[in-house]
């Protein structure tokens, strides 16, 4: 089964296309840009070109797999409204992913051969105002806590009690200096296979698709827009 | 006709999410979700929270639109976006989706103005617009006189606020007054009773110094001031405040100096058409007296029904399907959001 896998949580804006058999999940292309600011412009054309390198249509597709987050809300919905208005379009189910799963999933479970990582991980990406988003795995990958969002000390605490021996992601890089951890290399972005991996198992029973709902974590700021709105309504 | 294109139109630059289908000039669906009431604490649009709500009212509000205009995704032959001007993050929700539904059902975007579009949402109620016209847009976010050339390609603004919207001014007077958010429906309410002479506000930018630099621009800061000063004095020497006499005196002033300018637009470039949209054209003194002062010169004021001058996914229809119509290209899928959209531009 060929599922579209969209992640628009961290600045890299990613579409993938996964083939899911009963008992593998093979990657079938990717495209994948750091570009914090451009995720509305990318992630359109990426979908287009992953489906045409694959020699795939839309109507090919039996699910697509979203990234939820936690992430920028602003860049987050990009991935999230694209995933359902395609679901919609095609009648099929969309299935959501935490987006720091992946990439506690990813150091668990790598790919490529490589070890897994030891002891618990701290998964985190930036969210901006000076904090993370975060989520610590046990080696299984299950997630032990988060996702929360922190400042790089507070979580730099909860990773000492938690037993953390490893930090991923590009939060974890980030505040490297803070978080006093090793840092494991290479794996800064949710990667598509492992939201893919995530999801394989609902998309293999034909699940239910879930309403793809961000992990915001965080309120928003309740400000009316101040003086001239640039808007008419 | 069957012949004539079925085009979906989505809408989301403010606190509306809205889906619309039109086949031609024919509206077949306008459906709606808003967020005001989200707002209304506030008193004023949240753009976090409009954002949230639109992403959670898209899918929703698409299946509405086609179950009421009884057409598929697959039969629509082109689907427009409001690509701008607007709240970034809540632009960029709609953009985002109408691709989303591009890319899946195969089919051309357009990203368009939501300016062009409260203009052309008129041809779905009196046809086609003869050009050149004079549009006339009010609203909690522009106020706004524009020369329609050539509605799929060419509008050229005349004048705009230098300060407040219109509509935001109905809201902080609506506030001063403890009339609740939005403020022009309650505003329009009271002023009925009341009277429009009652208290005389200052009008805009009408003084002759100012008409030399500003002929066709808006300026309400003044005007707020000068209520809120009012309504102070009132309450500080522990008199009543008379609601309706303010919000009949305070809309007229706003009545005056729009429809004023307008016609004077009109004049200026021989144009004898005037097209009124945005959520203060649903204001009744607005179109009253826009309709007195136009049928003195000739002029043939044209304004949709309130429900379309709001902002609503069937006036983006109505634009695409004019474009489509004038045979414009369709943008293309990395077509950004733009917050800051130029009048002039149509379509990107
Ligand atoms: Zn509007």
């Amino acid at each position: 089964m060929l599922v579209l896998v969209l992640d628009s949580s961290t600045p890299a804006v990613t579409a993938a296309l996964a083939e899911i058999t009963a008992h593998a999940v093979a990657p079938r292309g990717e495209r994948s840009v750091v570009d914090a600011r451009a995720h509305g412009e990318l992630l359109a054309p990426q979908v287009s070109e992953v489906l045409a390198e694959a020699g795939a249509r839309p109507a090919d597709l039996a699910a697509v797999v979203a990234g939820v987050g936690p992430g920028p809300f602003t860049g987050l919905r990009v991935g999230l409204v694209t995933a359902a208005s395609m679901g919609q379009v095609l009648g099929i189910p969309t299935y959501g992913v935490p987006s720091l799963d992946a990439i506690g999933h990813a150091a668990t479970h790598p790919r490529s051969g490589a070890a897994p990582e030891a002891g618990p991980v701290l998964a985190a990406t930036d969210a901006r105002r000076r904090e993370i988003y975060w989520a610590v795995y046990d080696l299984a990958g299950e997630r032990l806590a988060g996702p929360e969002v922190d400042t790089p000390a507070a979580v730099a605490e909860r990773a000492r009690e938690l037993g953390v021996r490893v930090a991923v992601g590009e939060g974890a890089r980030r505040y490297a200096d803070i978080l006093e951890l090793p840092l494991r290399a290479g794996l800064d972005y949710p990667p598509p296979y492992a939201l893919a991996e995530l999801a394989a198992e609902r998309v293999r029973a034909g699940a239910p698709g879930d309403q793809l709902t961000p992990l915001y974590l965080r309120r928003p700021d309740a400000v009316a827009a101040a003086g001239r709105k640039p808007v008419l309504q | 006709m069957a012949d004539e294109p079925l085009i979906l139109g989505i809408e989301t630059s403010c606190d509306e999410t809205g889906v619309g289908v039109v086949r031609g000039h024919t509206l077949l669906a306008d459906a709606l979700a808003s967020s005001v009431d989200e707002h209304a604490r506030f008193g004023g649009v949240v753009p976090e929270v409009a954002s949230r709500a639109h992403l959670e009212a898209i899918v929703p509000t698409m299946r509405r639109a086609l179950d009421d205009a009884g057409v598929t995704l697959a039969d629509i032959d082109a689907i427009a976006v409001t690509a701008g001007p607007g709240l970034a993050g809540a632009l960029l929700v709609g953009v985002a989706a109408a691709k989303g539904y591009a890319l899946a059902a195969e089919k051309p975007v357009y990203g368009v103005n939501h300016l062009a579009a409260h203009v052309a949402v008129d041809t779905l109620e009196h046809g086609p617009l003869p050009e050149p016209a004079i549009a006339l847009l009010v609203s909690g976010g522009h106020s706004s006189l524009l020369l329609v050339d050539d509605l799929a390609t060419g509008v050229t603004p005349l004048g705009a606020t230098i300060d407040d919207a219109a509509g935001e001014a109905f809201d902080k007077v609506a506030r001063l007054l403890g009339l609740p958010f939005p403020g022009g429906p309650p505003i329009d309410r009271e002023a009925r009773a009341g009277s429009p002479d009652a208290i005389t506000f200052p009008r805009g930018l009408t003084a002759p110094k100012d008409l030399a630099a500003h002929r066709f621009d808006f300026s309400f800061s003044g005007l707020k001031t000068a209520v809120a000063r009012w309504v102070e004095a009132k309450q500080r020497a522990g008199e009543p405040v008379p609601v309706p006499d303010v919000a009949a005196s305070f809309q007229e002033a706003v009545c005056d100096v729009l429809t004023g300018k307008a016609i004077a637009a009109c004049r200026d470039r021989g144009v004898d058409t005037l097209v009124l949209g945005g959520g203060v054209a649903a204001n009744s003194r607005l179109r009253a007296l826009a309709e007195e002062r136009a049928a003195k010169q000739g002029i043939r004021v044209r304004v949709p029904r309130p429900k379309l001058c709001t902002d609503n996914g069937a006036m983006v229809a109505a634009l695409g399907s004019h474009l489509v119509a004038a045979g414009v290209a369709p943008s293309r899928l990395d077509l950004p959001a733009d917050s800051a959209m130029p009048l002039t531009i149509v379509s990107v």
